[in-house]
């Protein structure tokens, strides 16, 4: 296999093809709109459809409409043009329609900036729109991950016929690096779409809707729901542990660009003696916390660090995962910077010179 | 029977056995039943999606027996753009009312309709909010009571009402735009004849197509379904100039 030189978000515009997603529907943001560029270019030539959408409310929908006929369709945006596709990803949820889309996350709140940011993890994994549901969440760090994990989205989206996002910082969607393209691509068996919107020639018509107007079948819907999110919790957890062993005095907890900004400062640190592991949640949703639980409370571990390009917002899994357990820390640059190792490094030291630290409760 | 009768009227087959939601006197009943005879006529009820509102109209999947999505408020079209650009063997219709097309959804339905999506939007004008309870809508006429507007649409605050066919018809792309009635029986065949030919256009992939139809509400207009049908006809009418406005040959009629 041949290793190319990409851009990150054309890599996962490739990726994507690859999976045999050939319709793709968008709207034009930075730091994402390689991603569309290379689609207008490219879909054309393998027979897919592009469509430069009115707006990414008009975008979600437009995905609602394709997914709704069985084919593999998806977005690409950055955070607030997700923003504007919650109702949309709420109601694709609600009607178990398999939509992929990724966001390539900007610094907010509010129009915000342009430069790499992690704080849209509480929109991608909390909700975002309204009402119990919860979508897939799948966080690459680099960029041959961020080609394996859109097309893992893609199976995942069918398998459990749920909308699934990949989730990168701004930094993995404009930096290049060697990817390669599986040549034979295979996948595990999927249902079969027996709900597709196809015309009802020979057989009963079907209806994908999210409208109950009798609350016992809402809830019973719900229910259903909730049932396919617990088995994603069982089945679908993936994170990578890196260094981790008994001689680690903190663990940390990092995704996505800032878990290989901590890779580096743990292998500095190795040189001076200090052993630091490092858990990379690769899905958000579901967030490996059993895992995070599991190393936090080993007699070695002193705390529990966790570093994110926001002001905070995965910590908040992090904490309820370790119950209090151990302290668990955060440090954090919002706003389109990026902690250096250094800032890292620092705060490391700081949390090894303290004498005794408080337990903290979960809720700090 | 005798064996020489002739059936010369049945409901349409595609029309199931649901006992209608509509209040009397409202013509969705109407407007679905023509869409159903029309897909039936033109033998393509087996290969056709629909697209419902969020509306009073929301379940018309429960009278016409073919395929539907449920969209979200306004966003029909852009449902309609995905499933047709996807699968254009499909006939695809959206099915809205004016709070949805001409409120929540004006810009999807001008953008579908300017890239010229190849598909049939029947749009249901009755001026009014029906299931939210009778609110003013953009189509709501001047001085016309509403819910919100209680002492009757203020032109001064509100505006007039939104004229979609000839908003629509301002654009240079989107090619079959009529406006028909239902308040009497000789409107009705014109409005099953222009719903037929809007989608006879889509079978033959010429065109976006819109038949905006202008209906009653007469729970929400606090008046009888006759009282109605006379109001649409002598307040409606006058604003809402029936007619085709655009073809796709490019000729345009009065």
């Amino acid at each position: 296999m041949s290793r190319i030189l990409m851009k990150g978000n054309e890599a996962i515009a490739e990726a994507a093809i690859r999976a045999g997603a050939v319709y793709y529907f968008a709207y034009p943001i930075t730091p994402q709109s390689e991603v569309g560029e290379y689609m207008s270019r490219r879909l054309p030539e393998v027979g897919g459809v592009f469509v430069q959408a009115e707006s990414e409310v008009a975008v979600g929908n437009m995905l609602m409409g394709a997914v709704a006929s069985g084919k593999r369709a998806f977005t690409s945006s950055s955070s607030p043009g997700i923003s504007l596709m919650q109702e949309a990803i709420s109601t694709m949820a609600a009607a178990r329609l398999p939509v992929v889309l990724i966001n390539i996350m900007r610094g907010g709140p509010g129009i915000g900036g342009i430069l790499p940011s992690q704080a849209d993890y509480f929109q991608s994994t909390k909700g975002g729109g309204h009402g119990d549901y919860r979508v897939l969440v799948l966080a690459p760090s680099t960029l041959q991950e961020s080609v394996d994990l859109t097309m893992l989205a893609f199976h995942l989206a069918d398998k459990y016929c749920n909308p699934t996002m990949v989730v990168a910082d701004g930094m993995i969607g404009q930096m290049m690096e060697p990817v390669q393209f599986p040549e034979d691509y295979k996948e595990e068996p999927l249902p079969p779409k027996d709900w597709a919107t196809t015309g009802c020639r020979g057989r009963a018509p079907r209806i994908i809707k999210s409208l109950f107007l009798d609350p016992a079948m809402l809830e019973t819907n719900n229910v259903m729901l909730a049932e396919k999110y617990k088995l994603m919790k069982q089945n679908e957890v993936r994170f990578e542990a890196y260094k981790i062993n008994p001689q680690n005095r903190i663990l940390l907890v990092a995704y996505g660009t800032m878990a290989r900004i901590c890779q580096t400062v743990i292998d500095e640190l190795a040189e001076e003696n200090i052993s630091i592991g490092l858990l990379r949640p690769i899905t958000l949703f579901p967030f490996p916390g059993k895992e995070i639980f599991a190393e936090a409370v080993k007699p070695n571990i002193k705390a529990v660090l966790t570093v994110e390009m926001s002001m905070g917002q995965m910590v908040e899994d992090v904490e309820a995962a370790v119950q209090g357990r151990k302290p668990v820390e955060f440090y954090g640059r919002t706003g389109g910077i990026v902690p250096t190792p250094e800032e890292v490094r620092d705060y490391i030291l700081k949390i090894l010179a303290k004498k005794t630290p408080a337990v903290k409760s979960w809720k700090g | 029977m005798n064996e020489n009768a002739q059936a010369v009227f049945n409901r349409p087959q595609l029309f199931g056995e649901a006992v209608t939601h509509y209040c009397p006197g409202c013509a969705h009943g109407i407007i679905h039943r023509m869409v159903a005879e029309v897909l039936e006529e033109l033998g393509i009820e087996g290969r056709t999606v629909g697209i419902a509102p969020v509306g009073c109209a929301v379940l018309i999947y429960n009278y016409i027996q073919t395929d539907f999505i449920e969209a979200l408020h306004g966003r029909a079209p852009a449902f309609a753009t995905g499933l047709k650009r996807v699968s254009p063997d499909l006939i695809v219709f959206t099915y809205q009312g004016d709070g949805d097309l001409a409120s929540i959804g004006t810009n999807e339905i001008i953008h579908a309709a300017n890239r010229g999506e190849k598909f049939t939007t029947i749009f249901v004008n009755n001026a009014i909010y029906g299931m939210t309870g009778g609110q003013m809508a953009p189509t709501t006429m001047p001085g016309q009571i509403t819910a919100t507007s209680p002492h009757g649409r203020n032109v001064k605050e509100c505006g007039y009402p939104i004229r979609i066919a000839e908003l629509l018809s301002s654009l240079r792309t989107p090619a079959y735009i009529e406006r028909v009635a239902v308040y009497n029986p000789q409107n009705i065949v014109r409005a099953k004849r222009a719903i037929r030919k809007a989608f006879q256009y889509q079978i033959e992939g010429r065109c976006f197509s819109l038949v905006e139809v202008l209906s009653t509400c007469p729970t929400n207009w606090g008046m009888t379904p006759q009282e109605s049908l006379k109001w649409q006809e002598t307040t409606m009418l006058p604003y809402y100039p029936l007619g085709c406005f655009k073809t796709p040959e490019g000729e345009v009629k009065e």
